[in-house]
């Protein structure tokens, strides 16, 4: 396969150059694709070579339809486009205009700088003064920003967005900080929150009559829209400065988002966090989809005879219809038991919609959380639409704290066998879930070798890197030895293949 | 299958979209064009209400080809989606030969013939001599095993039929797919299409497809359709407005003779643009909060409404 594949790439390549799209480009995108997969993104061979050839039918100096074309091409996950958006505008933010911007677009540049110029001089042509963007005082940049946020001028936010980058991150070539530090320095300086209030006083100010609450609602929308924008400006002025300094290759790497499949569950940011939920719902689809199937296709079953018979009387007692006794697998009973402290708060949080997620798709499913106490849940979760309510609600409501609030693990066990370990039977399966760190408490394993005794299963899932158990005050191991199995879940990928192999 | 392409440039397909009150954004207009170039199947992706359906309807009509569709549904197999034998027919042509003493073979390839076959929508686009835009709707409803169905036709546009043999197309159909995305796709679909993305639009987009879809409607209303849109998208709904509810919405609003909409009006009218109870109540709560917040401090309420949310830009600072 190897030898056929370097042949119809090069054919690519080749009718690329014919095209006039010279070597860089070939070059460039080959580097592209490389990093899009270093990044996890599956793009196939045929993906790659589709990408080659929808790049000769888009004129090569439109930004926009260049990556769009690339993107129809290599993205087949709505999910994953934040990554490839990363990675294109590494990719091509500088070295794009080697070989796809002409000229004109060339001098789009300098001229943003001309009209930067020409409205400081505006500005200060008022008190007869004269200079260009670099001579600008702080209070007349801060001034025109919020005049460019007002009029909602895009160009001249671009063009603010620069000056600003160069006048406040004080970046120095070579010197190896992360882009966010430049860029908080930079807002820092800006202090967007303040003229957010000056925008909103103004609104009010211009208004015939009051604003009415819908109103200023509107309009807060719509600055904080704009300033949005001028950040992401800001972020773009910022990565281009660092390529242009420490090369694409070197920017690709340290800029490499994780997929979402692939994000860290305890140090997910709010976005990452948001998507992530966004992605449990077609999870749990995919689980009861597969249950379902098992018990609609399961043709492994024995001949059932009387039913033979029964049906064979349509067509004169020949046995045509054969009938089978189709195994009718048990509905699972699944028991959640999950720490919700401190610790591993970002974690349970996660926990509590995937409870609440699969509370929808199994028969029985039963929910507790635990700090050092432990409380019953599952009827937050009953008949309730919104999950940020019922989440809000075992947050606030449940009673988990025993003594201080830390995680006991063994008292909590202790209390959940004492209270609910009679209702745990052959048909449960045991879903543990925490970090196991237990602040030097009693383990008190025997619990979950009574549970292991009595449920079909016993499962725990730790989001803690496996690196990491067993030090400190992690005493997973004791526990380990009494479950059927011990897993690492710290992102989605970890947790689908659970669940592929819980059903 | 060397033709002419049906497009000249991605803005050539934005503007005769545009004509037919389709207003495609770059991405959409640049996939469209694509997919005519390289012959390529378009899988359209994202959530409802966002003109996936449309879109398709509208390139049919651009192109001035008939638009042929197959709705998925769980359970859509062969025989509904590709052909079928007409085997009533059959039977009576057996009737009919029993007196005439024609051979088996004969018979045969008499009954397995282009006569007796019920062609389904996917056949019928393949065997079509006009041009055609074909509609797979849905994509995501039918179960792994019958996506299978579609690869044969989605990669080589042709369709096999063993009593007959191979039927191919004798023009390259345009294809759109289109899916809610309630599951996954198989990696052999997505890898033979092109794939894009259909998304809320933004506000200078949502205002002009309010002010396109809605003869009579004034400008002042439609931006404020589309902000109090916007704004209601940002809250944690189960289930955001889409476009199609915000033209409904816009429609309601000039029926009932509104042309400023306040607090108690959107609130009215809310079931509109909300499906769920709980997000009616949500954005209700969300909209008295101001008008409460509002009452309590009549001047600088510079906390204001969205004083416990973080601003956009605060995220990662």
């Amino acid at each position: 396969m190897p030898e056929r594949a370097a042949t119809t790439i090069d054919g690519a390549r080749h009718r690329l150059a014919e095209v006039g799209a010279g070597a860089a480009l070939t070059e460039l995108l080959a580097g592209f694709i490389t990093e899009l997969r270093a990044a996890g993104l599956p793009v196939s061979l045929t993906e790659n070579l589709d990408a080659m050839a929808a790049v000769q039918h888009i004129p090569l100096e439109d930004r926009d339809a260049f990556k769009y074309a690339l993107a129809a091409t290599l993205v087949k996950n709505a999910a994953h486009w934040r990554v490839f958006e990363t990675v294109f505008e590494v990719y091509f933010s500088l070295r794009g205009r080697e070989f796809a911007l002409t000229d004109e677009q060339m001098a789009e540049l300098p001229d943003l700088d001309d009209l930067l110029g020409e409205l400081a001089e505006q500005q200060q042509g008022e008190r007869g003064a004269g200079g260009t963007g670099e001579q600008l005082t702080p209070e007349e940049l801060a001034e025109m920003l919020y005049k460019a946020l007002a009029q909602g001028n895009e160009a001249m936010l671009k063009a603010l967005a620069r000056q600003a980058v160069r006048r406040y991150a004080g970046m120095e070539p070579g010197r190896p900080v992360g882009g966010t530090y430049y860029l908080y320095r930079t807002l820092r300086n800006l202090d967007l929150d303040g003229v957010l209030d000056r925008l909103m006083q103004q609104a009010r100010d211009e208004a015939s009559q009051a604003l009415t609450p819908l109103e200023e609602r509107l309009e807060r929308d719509e600055y904080e829209a704009r300033i949005d924008q001028l950040r992401k400006e800001i972020e773009a002025e910022i990565r281009r400065r660092l390529v242009a300094d420490r090369g694409v290759e070197a920017m690709a790497r340290t800029l490499r988002k994780p997929l979402p499949e692939d994000v860290d569950f305890m140090h997910a940011s709010r976005e990452e966090m948001a998507s992530l939920r966004k992605a449990i719902y077609p999870l749990t689809r995919k689980l009861a989809v597969r249950l379902a199937r098992k018990r609609r296709h399961g043709r492994k079953g024995p001949l059932d005879f009387r039913s033979t018979m029964r049906h064979s009387l349509s067509s004169g007692g020949v046995p045509v219809d054969p009938q089978f006794r189709y195994p009718r697998p048990s509905k699972p009973e699944i028991f959640v038991v999950a720490d919700i402290s401190g610790s591993v708060a970002a974690f349970a949080r996660f926990t509590l919609h995937l409870v609440y997620a699969i509370s929808h798709q199994f028969s029985k499913v039963r929910s507790f959380v635990f700090i050092d106490g432990i409380d019953e849940v599952t009827r937050m979760f009953e008949g309730v639409e919104d999950i940020a309510d019922a989440v809000h609600r075992v947050n606030t409501e449940a009673d988990v704290v025993w003594v201080d609030g830390h995680s006991d693990y063994g008292h909590a066990f202790e209390v959940f066998w004492q209270r609910w370990g009679k209702e745990v039977g052959p048909k449960t399966t045991l879903l543990l879930l925490g970090d196991a760190r237990n602040n030097y408490h009693a383990s008190q394993s025997w619990v979950v070798k009574e549970m292991q005794h009595r449920a079909r299963h016993v499962y725990w899932l730790n989001p803690e890197p496996r690196s990491y158990w067993d030090t400190g005050d992690s005493i997973i191991g004791e526990y380990t030895t009494f479950c059927d199995g011990v897993f690492e879940c710290r992102n989605l990928r970890q947790l689908e293949r659970f669940v592929d192999n819980l059903v | 299958m060397t033709e002419a392409y049906r497009f000249e440039s991605v803005a050539a397909v934005r503007e005769s979209l545009g004509k037919v009150d389709y207003l495609a954004d770059e991405g959409i207009a640049g996939v469209v064009y694509l997919a005519d170039r390289l012959g390529k199947p378009v899988l359209v992706e994202g959530p409802a209400g966002t003109g996936k359906t449309q879109l398709a309807k509208s390139v049919a009509e651009i192109t001035g080809a008939r638009l042929i569709r197959l709705q998925c549904y769980e359970g859509l197999d062969e025989s509904k989606a590709l052909y079928e034998w007409n085997y009533k027919k059959q039977l009576l042509r057996i009737q009919a030969e029993r007196n005439e003493g024609t051979t088996w073979e004969e018979l045969e390839d008499d009954i397995f013939s282009e006569e007796f076959l019920l062609t389904r929508p996917l056949l019928e686009a393949i065997r079509a001599d006009q041009p055609v835009v074909l509609l797979i709707d849905e994509v995501d409803r039918v179960e792994v095993e019958t996506e299978a169905l579609l690869l044969e036709i989605l990669s080589d546009y042709q369709v096999s039929i063993p009593e007959l043999g191979t039927v191919r197309a004798t023009q390259v159909p345009l294809v759109f797919l289109t899916s809610n995305n309630t599951r996954e796709l198989s990696e052999a679909l997505k890898r033979r299409c092109l794939f894009l993305h259909v998304d809320y639009p933004d506000l200078e987009r949502e205002r002009e497809i309010v002010l396109a879809k809605v003869p009579g409607i004034t400008e002042s209303l439609a931006d404020q359709v589309a902000r109090i849109v916007r704004s209601i998208r940002q809250l944690e709904l189960k289930k955001p407005p889409s476009v199609s509810e915000s033209i409904d919405w816009a429609r309601t609003l000039l029926l009932l003779g509104v042309d400023q909409v306040d607090a108690a009006t959107a609130t009215g009218t809310a079931n509109i643009l909300l499906k769920y109870q709980s997000d009616i109540a949500k954005a209700t709560k969300e909209f008295e909060q101001d008008t409460a917040l509002a009452g309590g401090e009549a001047a600088g309420a510079g906390a204001g409404a969205a004083a416990g949310v973080a601003k956009p830009w605060q995220r990662n600072a």
